[in-house]
């Protein structure tokens, strides 16, 4: 689950001596398409299968052996750079990246180069502060490699090619990240779009979101870029933080000593919480970039991106609009209801089913509430919610009508998890209904205004806070079945 | 009747059709002369006993209506074959045994075609004399000592010797027609796009073109019919209509034009190639083609050209070969040590020198002097023959500046063996179809051959003015058998 963003500040500053230094942050972000079959292969893609069982002749560079496009693959990353909101070139080429490593099969990385299939674009983060708008330089679709194993064997290195050839989707932001905050605002946002799309799973774990992230700093106010590092490889969110501001420190102090940095590619230790030189400028490789001559220039006409465009689902910024319009949730409320495509639509549903007497924020309040936080015990995401959406609005409509107080609700939602029961039939095999009935509940108040005669006479000399006290009577009296409303404006006419 | 091995595939189907000879005595035919033609060195893999086993089944199972029934082939060792092991003329393969078929190999098994062996090529088809196979070199049966030509020096040697009906090579900057020529044979490059690259040991992709190797020009129009598809597993492959080569095949070819570049006399060439360039010329208005004077005016960038593109694109297509996945692997002390002493241990110095060119040209600082420039200029050679092509219908040239050599000769002379392919290449650059056929001889007898340049996917008016000046031309190879004794 997305946590809920509680700072009201996004900014990341450090302070040495008298400077005040800001950092700047540009992500390479490598996704992995989703897709059955591979890039310039029909081998399967799935994820966790015995090492080599997927892999054809193309994915292990057989001699003769020839690149072909999956246009699935093409498909998807034109999809994604719509969400981008991207210009999609018509014609893009597909180059050759050439290095030597056992995971490499052909000896080069098919790579988008010159030319890529996206252009420049933008996303929308919601930053505490207000929205900040974040470039997209471009995205080019590439192969993956294979997998060096170096663990399992004393003295070789193993090889699993299950994942060479796989497509990936690089996108390159420009520098315009200034802070971890942002970083993480970023990626979550990147993920929806892709999830939306159904163009990537955006799942850390299984390597299918991974990212290079470049870091450079500058006195605040500076409009020139310093020196960067890149940081290879980064798989979750919470290293990438950790490396920027391990890095950024570095290069601070590095400035403060009057040292100069050095472009350089480095590595974040995850266990050590700090980047090590991998290979300087002067050590990088030349990889001889070169157009595939296996491959034509590839060539998307005009209609075949507008046919994809209304594929397009509704994104997250424009369902974010229409749940403020349309339901008048608050634009936080909205930020966390479209942040992942599941809760929307659950929430959707929920709404649906509560009919015309619908009540928003109760909506609200049960999902980000107590719904996010069985999600959140339990590990689990909201499609596979022990409580349907359906469920959910009945209970919150008995809440409404005036059947059930807010305090049973939360009993009987305990009780609906065990098999997603429906709350009706809980309210009606356990007697929960609330007690609406006002001679009953004046009776019972007479009752314990009778047994608590001083505490009655306190109230009424001056003593307010003892109305909640009665309350509580009334309450406990009734079996938690009153209705409260009820009982305070009796009590009011009462004592 | 005359022996099997010297009939045309023609005659061979026509009396195989006719149940005059069956499958098996040709197969058998074939197979005896090899055995006895050893001193050729034209085979690196033989696949004779399978070939007998293959040919007694066509003959008890036979279907006439194929293309090519019950005929055995030799095919170049640069074509993957299915369980049959594929060299490429390199000690990196040597051990190497693909599970896979190449396009046109399976075109031609599918016509009723039977595998009789690999043959030799030049190393990765890097090479004009089959000097730099891993496998030795390849005498031309014309005389002794005399190189073949290359890449497909063993297709030729092995179609001149009468050892294979006919045959397939690949051709990347001349590689069919140069030896072609040197043995007194047909050879044919088809357009670029024509021939299915897949299963093709990859030498320059962008150039790399399979296409038939024949006595004459008919059997190359049977074969050409066979191996050329549009193949998805190719995405280079092109889906245009392609003719019925060999029935359409006529010598009819009045009021045709053929232009006569004057850039393709050369500083240096010798006056039998000037002559002979002459001769054809009359031929070809003998024919009732009307001869056109025409300019190709960047042909003389087309050499080096080529020797930036094509070595840029093996340095590449070569990085494969890397001991971790198949073929030679040499042990060494880390992954980098395994590499070099692999590749150092696997690949011959030809291959090295193009490795090492290949690789300087691509390198960060001299891509755009060096492989742009040559990108560039690869499109004006182009439009050199697109504006050729306005006014004519196809362009004959010498196929070679020379005749054979002696092996040796040039070996050590790398320059001067690549100004081998000086008429060749351009065809390559531009992707055009090409034919060498023999028109005469030497002063000391040896072949020499004319090329006749046609325009893209025009394989048919190629082959039907290579078809009726053959006729005129009337040449006969004087092969005595020498290396029997």
């Amino acid at each position: 689950m997305d946590g809920i963003m509680s700072k009201n500040n996004s900014e990341y500053l450090i302070e040495r001596n008298d400077n005040v230094y800001e950092v700047v942050i540009g992500l390479e972000v490598h996704a992995q398409v989703t897709s059955n079959s591979k890039l310039f292969s029909s081998s399967s893609t799935k994820f966790g299968a015995e090492p080599n069982t997927q892999v054809s002749l193309v994915d292990a560079a057989f001699p003769g052996m020839l690149p072909v496009i999956n246009e699935y693959c093409i498909k998807q990353a034109i999809k994604t750079g719509i969400g981008l909101k991207a210009k999609i070139n018509n014609k893009s080429v597909f180059d050759r990246k050439n290095y030597f490593y056992a995971d490499l099969p052909q000896g080069y990385q098919i790579s988008q180069y010159k030319y890529p299939i996206v252009g420049e674009g933008n996303v929308i983060l919601d930053m505490p502060e207000g929205q900040k708008q974040v470039g997209i330089e471009r995205l080019h679709l590439e192969q993956d490699a294979g997998k060096s194993i170096h663990d399992v064997d004393p003295s070789n290195t193993l090889v699993d090619l299950n994942r060479s050839g796989v497509a990936l989707m690089e996108i390159v932001s420009k520098p315009d990240l200034r802070s971890p905050d942002e970083v993480n605002a970023y990626i979550k946002k990147l993920r929806s779009i892709m999830r939306y799309l159904g163009t990537c799973d955006g799942n850390m774990q299984e390597g299918s979101l991974r990212a290079d992230v470049n870091v450079s700093v500058r006195i605040k106010g500076s409009t020139d870029l310093g020196t960067r590092c890149e940081i290879k490889n980064v798989n979750s969110i919470k290293f990438m933080q950790m490396a920027i501001i391990y890095e950024a420190n570095r290069q601070v102090d590095l400035i403060e000593e009057g040292e100069e940095i050095n472009q350089e590619t480095r590595l974040f230790d995850t266990k050590k919480n700090e980047t090590r030189s991998m290979r300087s400028k002067e050590d990088a490789h030349d990889y001889r970039y070169f157009p595939d001559p296996d491959l034509l220039p590839l060539e998307v006409t005009d209609e075949f991106i507008d046919h994809l465009k209304s594929e397009i689902p509704e994104l997250p910024d424009d369902k974010k609009k229409r749940f403020i319009d349309e339901f008048k949730v608050s634009p936080y409320e909205a930020t966390i209801l479209v942040s992942d495509i599941d809760t929307a639509k659950y929430f959707e549903e929920v709404v649906a089913k509560m009919g015309k007497n619908r009540d928003m924020k109760l909506a609200v309040n049960w999902i980000t509430g107590e719904l996010f936080a069985v999600l959140n015990n339990k590990n689990i995401e909201i499609n596979q919610s022990p409580i349907s959406a359906k469920n959910l609005a009945k209970l919150i409509n008995l809440i409404k009508n005036g059947t059930i107080s807010g305090k049973i609700a939360k009993t009987i939602f305990e009780l609906m998890l065990d098999g997603d029961l429906d709350p009706q039939i809980i309210v009606e095999e356990k007697g929960l209904k609330q007690q609406s009935d006002p001679k009953a509940l004046e009776a019972l108040i007479d009752k314990i205004i009778n047994e608590n005669r001083e505490k009655a006479i306190e109230y009424k000399q001056g003593k307010e806070k003892l109305f909640g006290f009665f309350v509580g009577q009334a309450m406990k009296a009734s079996g938690g079945k009153a209705n409260p409303q009820l009982i305070n404006e009796i009590l009011k006419k009462k004592l | 009747m005359t022996e099997i091995t010297s009939l045309s595939l023609f005659e061979l189907i026509k009396n195989i059709k006719e149940k005059k000879i069956s499958s098996n005595e040709v197969a058998k035919s074939f197979i005896d002369r090899s055995e006895k033609s050893k001193k050729l060195n034209v085979y690196v893999t033989e696949n004779f006993e399978n070939c007998l086993k293959l040919s007694k089944e066509f003959d008890n199972k036979p279907n006439f209506d194929l293309k090519l029934p019950g005929i055995p082939i030799a095919v170049k060792d640069l074509f993957c074959t299915n369980e049959v092991r594929t060299t490429a003329g390199s000690n990196i393969l040597n051990n190497f045994v693909p599970s896979y078929e190449s396009t046109v190999t399976q075109n031609i098994w599918n016509e009723g075609g039977i595998l009789l062996g690999k043959l030799n090529c030049d190393e990765f088809a890097m090479g004009s004399s089959n000097e730099t196979s891993f496998f030795g070199n390849v005498q031309n049966p014309i005389a002794k000592d005399l190189v073949p030509g290359g890449s497909s020096g063993g297709s030729s040697s092995a179609i001149a010797a009468n050892l294979t009906p006919v045959t397939i090579g690949t051709d990347t900057g001349g590689s069919i027609r140069q030896p072609a020529s040197f043995t007194g044979t047909v050879g044919l490059k088809p357009t670029y796009g024509s021939c299915s690259r897949y299963g093709i040991v990859a030498f320059a992709s962008s150039l790399d073109q399979a296409g038939p190797m024949s006595k004459d020009v008919k059997d190359s129009s049977i074969l050409l019919e066979v191996i050329s598809s549009f193949d998805n597993k190719d995405s280079t492959s092109i889906d245009f209509k392609r003719n019925n080569y060999s029935s359409d095949l006529t010598r009819n070819i009045k009021g045709i034009k053929i232009g006569i570049p004057k850039e393709y006399r050369v500083d240096g060439m010798p006056g039998e190639i000037e002559s002979l360039w002459k001769k054809g010329i009359e031929y070809a208005k003998d024919c009732g083609a009307e001869i056109i004077d025409i300019s190709l005016p960047h042909t003389s960038y087309a050499l080096p050209t080529y020797y930036i593109v094509a070595p840029a694109e093996a340095s590449s297509n070569l990085a494969r070969y890397d001991g971790v996945k198949y073929g030679l692997r040499s042990s060494g002390e880390s992954l980098i040590d395994m590499y070099e002493k692999t590749r150092s241990e696997g690949f011959g110095e030809e291959v090295k020198r193009r490795i090492m060119i290949g690789t300087y040209v691509l390198s960060s600082g001299y891509y755009d002097a060096y492989y742009l420039k040559a990108q560039k200029v690869r499109q004006l050679i182009k439009q050199d023959f697109d504006q050729a092509y306005n006014k004519v219908d196809a362009i004959l040239t010498p196929s070679t500046p020379s005749s054979a050599f002696k092996i040796g000769e040039k070996s050590n002379d790398p320059v001067s063996m690549y100004l081998n392919d000086i008429f060749t290449v351009p065809v390559n650059l531009a992707g055009l179809p090409g034919i060498s056929i023999p028109a005469g001889t030497d002063k000391n007898n040896y072949p020499l051959g004319l090329q006749i340049i046609g325009k893209p996917f025009d394989e048919q008016t190629v082959l039907n003015i290579a078809y009726s000046m053959e006729e005129k031309i009337n040449y006969k190879n004087n092969i005595t058998d020498w290396w029997m004794e």
